[in-house]
């Protein structure tokens, strides 16, 4: 084990996807020479060369494109959207492009692409630096979601997103990226000395489809994934309420039977993300957990979610979900 | 509070087409551009301000007088302009069945290549036949070339269970594999960019195979036209890039398409060598894409065509160009039919005759009968069999996941 913060984490897990494969290629905004405006790539192109890892122009609807044609013709690209906010340009090649290919072609081509992407807030990085567009992605049949949370998983998950032989959509959460967020801005943790900074230099991975139970408990479980993980954390001990904390890690296709086992056993269920509420994945696994658990359920299912607003810049701790308002939520599943 | 700006007549510009319903067409009768006008690069040496003549001009082969002159000219022996003669006729008598289906109701929809046989046909030929084709949806042509059986194509546009893509897509939507040829799409244009990516990757591989691709005028103003060129030109992959200009984009005159003065000329400020080609002649055609691809080949990267020609049928089964354009247009084309171009230049050359030329079309006539009567077996669009609805969870990742999994046990099928 070593010590590594997500940036770290995410770098080792490329570095041995390139070592592996020969066919795996990464490229994208900035990725190459300068190793990407985060770092993830710091370094990989001295280690594999510039035809390994390369700067694309400046268009992320080309990078979707070239990426599709890449991985039909027998390639692994891993190609990285600067800012989960500028994928859109690439959003047509994505869903009817790349998703579908394997499907509308009678399974004759496909294509196993990855984007990594970072996303979420707590960067001051106003509404293009901070979005967390999951659920434009869990509504397209053919993609894959993933959304890591820390050094650990990242590496893991990354490593499995690669190998997946359908397209995989990566988001990063950026404020997480040299430390946990615990919902205090002025509290500035590193990854240094927290079990999940301690990852493997070698290889693993993480399956796709599992979630991870942060902690247990018996009164209500919490649902989160990214950055909302830890804030979660810190919501549950300020709340005193024993609870089971699942991050989610894969959101398509996403581990309905740990949730739903978890709800059966605690009887409430607060579901937390930092995207808009409205149509947010939160709706989706509420709507799951209402069709599996009703009999089991002793409170409303509550959902903590970032606002149906843009997001904001100076005030955006407003617009996370607070540690007060996920430990409000799971106070009020405990009211008879 | 600004002023009015009384210097212009009109806000800003648009286009017209130059002949609408009512408007007698004419387009000056022939081409003033004749073979021989435009020298041939040596397609290694080339540097893309060399073909700055060819991006204003217009390259030949066929003369009005139906002989083949000048630098273009590919010298192929009469058994390969037979065999180009021959698919051009299949893919028009094809077509020709398929429209008949349509407008029977046994297709729910078909598009046709009329006027624009050539296009698919003489580039493909200029091909090898493993180099990937990225094709719009009037290059179903291109299948021809490799072979495609066509019972396999009228089953995929009927939907029946015979259907290699399981009825999952519209007609006209051909998936291929064995003949590299990538699945048309719906969504215009997407292929440009990716054809890019994929003539990347053979690259990489160090594999001697290009890739050659197509999209329309109209298309031509979608941003995965831009990024094909502008990666193409950055990455210098094996790629050959087409702008089939058939002037219409369903009723959108390619005047609206673009300010520019011929779709030829974006390409040199990409930096990639550009020609502008009679995309009716199908030797010029041939040699336009021969020579891009001895240049791919070479690893000098890649060409940008404008195929020069008209959109003689409707845009699809679902239009009537009667509403937009004179309803004889076509007639007035100076590049008249390319079908017609090549059978007189090979009548020229005493090559064949037009006893020959008909029994040719009976011929393959008859095969194209008798493919429909085989495919129809296999299941009608009215009353099926289609493919098992299974076949709507399946594929769509490589492993059927839970949640699909329910459904389709939801569906009980």
């Amino acid at each position: 084990m070593v010590e590594m913060n997500m940036i770290q984490s995410l770098n080792s897990a490329l570095e041995h996807q390139l070592l592996k494969d020969e066919n795996v290629l990464i490229f994208g905004e900035d990725v190459g020479y300068f190793g990407g405006v985060f770092r993830v790539t710091s370094g990989l192109q001295d280690k594999f060369g510039a035809h390994r890892v390369f700067d694309s122009p400046l268009a992320e609807g080309g990078i979707a494109a070239i990426a599709m044609g890449m991985g039909l013709n027998g390639l692994r690209p891993v190609a990285e959207i600067q800012f989960a906010d500028y994928i859109f340009p690439a959003y047509d090649q994505i869903v009817n492009e790349i998703a579908k290919l394997r499907h509308r072609s009678g399974g004759e081509f496909s294509t196993p692409v990855t984007f990594r992407t970072p996303a979420g807030g707590g960067i001051k990085g106003g509404h293009h630096h901070s979005q967390s567009p999951e659920a434009q992605f869990t509504h397209t049949p053919g993609l894959k979601v993933v959304y890591c949370s820390d050094p650990y998983n990242a590496k893991g998950l990354l490593t499995s997103a690669i190998e997946c032989n359908d397209p995989v959509i990566f988001f990063e959460p950026k404020r997480c990226y040299r430390g946990p967020f615990y919902g205090d801005p002025h509290h500035v943790p590193t990854w240094k000395g927290h079990p999940r900074g301690d990852v493997p230099e070698e290889y693993y991975s993480i399956p796709l489809e599992e979630a991870r139970i942060v902690q247990e408990g018996e009164d209500c479980t919490v649902i989160a994934y990214g950055t909302m993980v830890h804030v979660c954390e810190e919501a549950i001990r300020k709340s005193g309420i024993s609870c089971d904390l699942i991050d989610l890690q894969t959101l398509v296709p996403w581990d309905r039977d740990t949730v739903v086992n978890s709800v059966k056993k605690t009887g409430r269920c607060v579901i937390v993300h930092e995207a808009p509420k409205t149509s947010g994945f939160g709706a989706e696994m509420s709507a799951s957990v209402q069709e599996r658990c009703f009999y089991h359920l002793q409170a409303p299912i509550k959902r903590v979610t970032g606002w149906d607003t843009p997001f904001p810049h100076s005030t955006e701790w407003d617009y996370l979900p607070s540690v007060k308002r996920i430990s409000s939520a799971i106070r009020e599943t405990q009211e008879d | 509070m600004p002023g009015r700006n009384t210097a212009t007549e009109s806000p800003f510009t648009v286009g017209e087409a130059p002949f609408r319903p009512g408007d007698e067409a004419d387009f000056g009768g022939s081409w003033k551009e004749q073979p021989g006008d435009l020298w041939r690069p040596d397609p290694i040496q080339c540097i893309t301000m060399d073909t700055l003549p060819h991006c204003t001009g217009l390259i030949r082969v066929l003369g009005d007088d139906n002989k083949a002159s000048g630098e273009w000219d590919p010298k192929l022996d009469a058994k390969e302009l037979l065999r180009g003669l021959e698919l051009m006729l299949k893919l028009r008598i094809f077509d020709e069945r398929m429209m008949k289906m349509q407008r029977t109701g046994l297709l729910s929809f078909y598009m046709r290549s009329l006027g624009e046989e050539a296009v698919a046909i003489a580039q493909t030929m200029a091909l090898d036949d493993n180099d990937w084709i990225f094709p719009s949806y009037r290059q179903p042509g291109a299948q021809f070339v490799r072979g495609r059986d066509m019972v396999s194509m009228i089953c995929h546009c009927i939907g029946n269970t015979e259907d290699n893509v399981k009825g999952r897509q519209m007609p006209v939507h051909y998936s291929w594999k064995e003949g590299h040829f990538i699945s048309i799409s719906s969504p215009v244009g997407t292929q440009f960019s990716q054809a890019v990516g994929v003539a990347m990757a053979s690259a990489y591989k160090g594999e001697d195979q290009t890739c050659i691709t197509w999209l329309g005028d109209g298309t031509s103003a979608q941003g995965d036209y831009h990024y094909a060129l502008n990666f193409a030109s950055t990455f210098k992959p094996p790629v050959i890039l087409n702008v089939v200009n058939n002037q219409w984009a369903i009723s959108t005159h390619r005047n609206l398409a673009t300010g520019g003065e011929t779709f030829a000329m974006r390409g040199l400020a990409y930096n990639i060598p550009s020609f502008r080609v009679d995309g009716n002649d199908f030797l010029a055609l041939y040699s336009v894409t021969k020579w891009a691809r001895e240049r791919a080949r070479a690893g000098k990267g890649a060409t940008h065509i404008e195929v020069y020609t008209y959109r003689a049928g409707a845009h699809s089964s679902s239009d009537d160009p009667v509403a937009y354009r004179p309803s004889d247009e076509e007639k007035s084309w100076p590049g008249g039919d390319p079908i017609e171009r090549l059978k007189e230049h090979l009548y020229e050359i005493g090559a064949w005759n037009e006893e020959k030329h008909n029994q040719m079309i009976d011929r393959i006539g008859d095969e194209v009968m008798s493919a429909y009567k085989e495919a129809c077996e296999f299941g009608d669009l009215a009353n099926g069999p289609y493919p098992p609805a299974s076949t709507i969870f399946t594929e769509v990742y490589e492993k059927v996941p839970w949640h699909i999994q329910e459904q389709r046990e939801e569906l009980g099928k």
